[in-house]
C-alpha cells in the first residue's frame, strides 16, 4: 500500500509537470494551427534562463520568476514573429520542419552556451517528506502537483473569463470570423505564443527543480506527444487528463513492471490510441470536404 | 517548372516521354558520369570515404522522399527503419551465414514490411498526426534495438564481418573505400534511376495525387489505401537496403547511429534538397552530409580570431543545422533543386532577364 501512495505521488508529479508542457502545445495548436515539435526545447530553455537569473545574476527569487517570464514571452513572440509567421499557408510538413529546425538551434544554443554538464540550483521548492498512510512523500512532488494545479486552473480561468482568453478561443473556432469581429489574429498568434512559452518555462523550473537543469530537460518535452494525443490536439482539459494519465502510467509501469518499459510504453499508448481513436477523448474530429 | 524545357518541339510519343530532350542535357548526364567514375582516382581516402556516406545517404533521402515528398506522408522513423534494415542484414548474413547479398534483399524486404505495419496509422490518418505516430514507432524500434538481448547480443551492439559477396572480398585498408565505391556507385544509381521511373508509372501517378488532394483522388478512382501502403512499403524499402549497406559498410552497428536525430537528418535532407524530387534528393544528401565537415574546416581556419566556434564544435554543429533548415524552408522552401534550376534559367536567357 504505501509503494502504491508514493508511486502515486510521483507519478501524479510528473503527470501535472506534463500537462503543464502539453498546455503549450495546445494552445498553439489550437490558436495557429502549428505543431510545435520545439516545445521540449521551450522547457529547456525556461530552466536555463531561470537558472541564470537565479544562480548566475543572484537575483532573489521574486526577481527571478519575473526574468523568466519576462524573458520567456520575449522568446515566444520573437519565434512566432521571425520564424512561424513567414511560413504561414505552407504545408504541414514545412511548418512541422520548421519547428524541428527551431528545436536543434535551441538546444544548441543552450549547449554552447551552458556546456552538456547539469547544473545544481539552490531548492525553490520545500524538501523533506511527510508520511501519508505510511508512505513516506517528498513534498516537493506535492508542491510541484499544487503549483501546476494553480497554473492549470488560473489558464483555464483565463481561457473562460478573460477579454483575451475569449478572442482566442473565437481564434480557434474560426479564424475569419474572429477577424471580421475585430480580434486581431497577429495579436493573438503572438499570445499564444509566448503563453506557451509561459507554460513551458514553469514545467521546465519545476522539472530543474526535482531533478536538475540539463538537456535532459528537452527529452522529457518530448513526452508531450503521447499526452496531446491521449487527450486531443485541441483539449485544454484534455492535457491535464492526458497528462495525469500517462505521468501515472510510467511510474506505475516503472515502479511495477520494468523502468527500462516505462521509457516507452508512452509511445506503445500513442500508437494504440491512434489506431482505435485518432482524434483522442477530447478532441475535435475534423471533416474534411473538398 | 524549368523554362529549358520549353521550346522542345515533341514529333512523337517516345520523344515527349524521354526523361531528356536537349542536348545539353545529355552533355551533362556524359559529365557527371565521366566525374563519378574519375572520383576514386582523384580523392584521398578519406574524402571517398565521404563520398561513401553520401552514396548511402542518397539511397535514404531518396526513399524518404518517396514518402514524404511525393506523396505527402510525414515520417520521423527513417531511423527506426534504417536501424531495421540494418540489424536484420547483419543479423542474416552473420548469424544465420546466408549469402550477403541475400541477407540484403530480405533486409529490404522485412524493412518494407515493418513500414507498412507502421504506415497503418496513415490509413486514418494524415499531417500532423502521422508524424507523431511515425515518432512513435522511432522510439519504439530503438527500444527494441537496445533491449531484445537475442536481437542484439545486449546493449544494442554489434559486429559485422567483412562484406563478402560470393567469395570475392573487400580488401584492407588501401582498398576499401575504392572498392566500397564502386558497389555503392551503382546501388545509388540504380535506386536514383528506380525511383525517378516509378513517377512515370500508373502506381507512382497516384502517389501524387495523395499528396495533391487525397478526397479528390479517391473521387476519380486511386485506391487510396493501397497508394499510401505502397508508398510506405516502398520507401521503407529503399530506407532498408540503405540500413544495411550502413552495416557493411561500417562493419560495427550500434543503436546510436539510428536515434531521431538521424530521422530528423534525412529530413532536413530533403528539405534542403526539395520535397518532391528525385534531383533534390540527391542534392540534399551531399550539403547535409558535406556540412558538418565544411563546419569543421571552417572553424580550423576562425579557431585563432573567434576561439568560441573552434570551442563549442558540436553545440555550433547544431545551431547551424537548425539554421539551415529553417532558413530554407522560409527563403526557398523548393530547396537546392529549385536554386539550381534558376541558374539553368537565368544562363539560358541571358542578356534577359526573363
Amino acid at each position: 500500500m504505501s509503494t502504491f501512495i508514493n508511486q502515486l505521488a510521483y507519478g501524479l508529479a510528473d503527470g501535472s509537470i506534463l500537462a503543464l508542457a502539453a498546455l503549450g502545445f495546445v494552445l498553439i495548436y489550437k490558436a495557429t494551427g502549428v505543431i510545435n515539435f520545439a516545445q521540449g526545447e521551450f522547457l529547456l530553455v525556461g530552466a536555463y534562463m531561470f537558472y541564470t537569473a537565479f544562480v548566475v545574476l543572484n537575483l532573489p527569487l521574486v526577481l527571478a520568476v519575473v526574468f523568466g517570464l519576462v524573458v520567456a514571452t520575449l522568446i515566444g513572440v520573437l519565434v512566432e514573429r521571425l520564424i512561424l509567421r513567414p511560413m504561414v499557408g505552407e504545408n504541414p510538413i514545412s511548418i512541422i520542419m520548421v519547428t524541428i529546425g527551431l528545436s536543434s538551434l535551441l538546444n544548441a544554443l543552450v549547449q554552447a552556451f551552458y556546456g552538456t554538464s547539469p547544473r545544481r540550483q539552490p531548492n525553490i521548492l520545500p524538501r523533506g517528506s511527510v508520511d501519508i498512510l505510511g508512505a513516506t512523500v517528498p513534498i516537493n512532488r506535492l508542491a510541484a502537483i499544487a503549483i501546476a494545479a494553480v497554473v492549470l486552473t488560473a489558464f483555464t480561468l483565463f481561457f473562460r473569463k478573460s477579454r483575451h482568453g475569449i478572442a482566442m478561443r473565437a481564434v480557434a473556432d474560426d479564424q475569419q470570423a474572429a477577424m471580421t469581429m475585430g480580434i486581431s489574429v497577429r495579436r493573438i498568434f503572438a499570445l499564444a505564443w509566448a503563453l506557451a512559452a509561459v507554460s513551458a518555462l514553469i514545467a521546465g523550473v519545476l522539472v530543474g527543480d526535482i531533478s536538475a537543469v540539463d538537456q535532459n530537460i528537452a527529452a522529457f518535452g518530448l513526452l508531450v506527444f503521447p499526452v496531446v494525443i491521449l487527450g486531443g490536439l485541441d483539449s485544454v482539459p484534455g492535457t491535464i487528463i492526458g497528462g495525469l494519465t500517462i505521468g501515472l502510467l510510467k511510474q506505475f509501469t516503472a515502479g511495477y513492471l520494468d523502468p527500462g518499459l516505462a521509457t516507452v510504453i508512452p509511445y506503445i499508448v500513442l500508437v494504440l490510441i491512434l489506431l482505435v481513436r485518432p482524434y483522442g477523448i477530447f478532441g475535435e474530429t475534423r471533416i474534411e470536404r473538398v | 517548372m524549368a523554362a529549358t524545357a520549353t521550346g522542345i518541339h515533341h514529333r512523337s510519343y517516345s520523344s515527349e516521354l524521354r526523361l531528356r530532350a536537349t542536348r545539353a542535357e545529355y552533355v551533362r548526364l556524359g559529365l557527371l558520369t565521366l566525374l563519378l567514375l574519375l572520383l576514386p582516382f582523384i580523392l584521398d581516402n578519406y574524402w571517398l570515404s565521404q563520398a561513401n556516406l553520401i552514396l548511402i545517404a542518397v539511397i535514404g533521402a531518396v526513399g524518404l522522399n518517396i514518402l514524404v515528398g511525393y506523396t505527402g506522408q510525414i515520417s520521423l522513423g527513417q531511423g527506426g527503419f534504417l536501424a531495421v534494415g540494418a540489424y536484420s542484414s547483419a543479423i542474416l548474413s552473420d548469424r544465420m551465414g546466408l549469402p550477403t547479398p541475400i541477407a540484403i534483399l530480405l533486409a529490404v524486404l522485412l524493412t518494407a514490411a515493418v513500414g507498412t505495419f507502421f504506415g497503418l496509422p496513415g490509413l486514418r490518418l494524415k499531417g500532423l498526426y502521422l508524424a507523431i505516430a511515425t515518432l512513435a514507432s522511432q522510439m519504439i524500434i530503438e527500444f527494441v534495438i537496445r533491449r531484445w538481448d537475442w536481437l542484439t547480443l545486449g546493449q544494442g551492439y554489434l559486429n559485422i564481418d567483412r562484406l563478402d559477396v560470393f567469395g570475392f572480398q573487400i580488401g584492407g585498408r588501401a582498398v576499401f573505400e575504392q572498392q566500397w565505391y564502386w558497389i555503392l556507385l551503382v546501388l545509388a544509381s540504380l535506386s536514383v534511376i528506380t525511383a525517378r521511373n516509378l513517377f512515370r508509372t500508373g502506381l507512382g501517378r497516384s502517389f501524387m495525387a495523395v499528396r495533391d488532394q487525397d478526397i479528390a483522388a479517391e473521387a476519380i478512382g486511386v485506391n487510396i489505401p493501397r497508394a499510401k501502403l505502397m508508398a510506405f512499403a516502398i520507401s521503407s524499402g529503399f530506407v532498408g537496403l540503405a540500413g544495411a549497406l550502413t552495416a557493411h559498410y561500417s562493419e560495427v552497428l550500434s543503436w546510436e547511429k539510428f536515434t531521431l536525430d538521424v530521422s530528423i537528418l534525412y529530413l532536413a535532407m530533403i528539405i534542403v534538397g526539395g520535397l518532391g524530387s528525385i534531383a533534390g534528393a540527391v542534392y540534399g544528401a551531399i550539403f547535409m552530409t558535406l556540412l558538418p565537415e565544411l563546419i569543421r574546416q571552417l572553424s580550423l581556419g576562425l579557431g585563432d580570431s573567434v576561439p568560441f566556434i573552434a570551442d563549442q564544435l558540436p553545440a555550433v554543429r547544431n545551431a547551424v543545422f537548425g539554421l539551415v533548415i529553417i532558413l530554407f524552408l522560409i527563403l526557398e522552401p523548393r530547396g537546392l533543386d529549385r536554386i539550381w534550376h534558376r541558374i539553368k534559367d537565368y544562363f539560358g536567357f541571358w542578356p534577359f532577364r526573363y
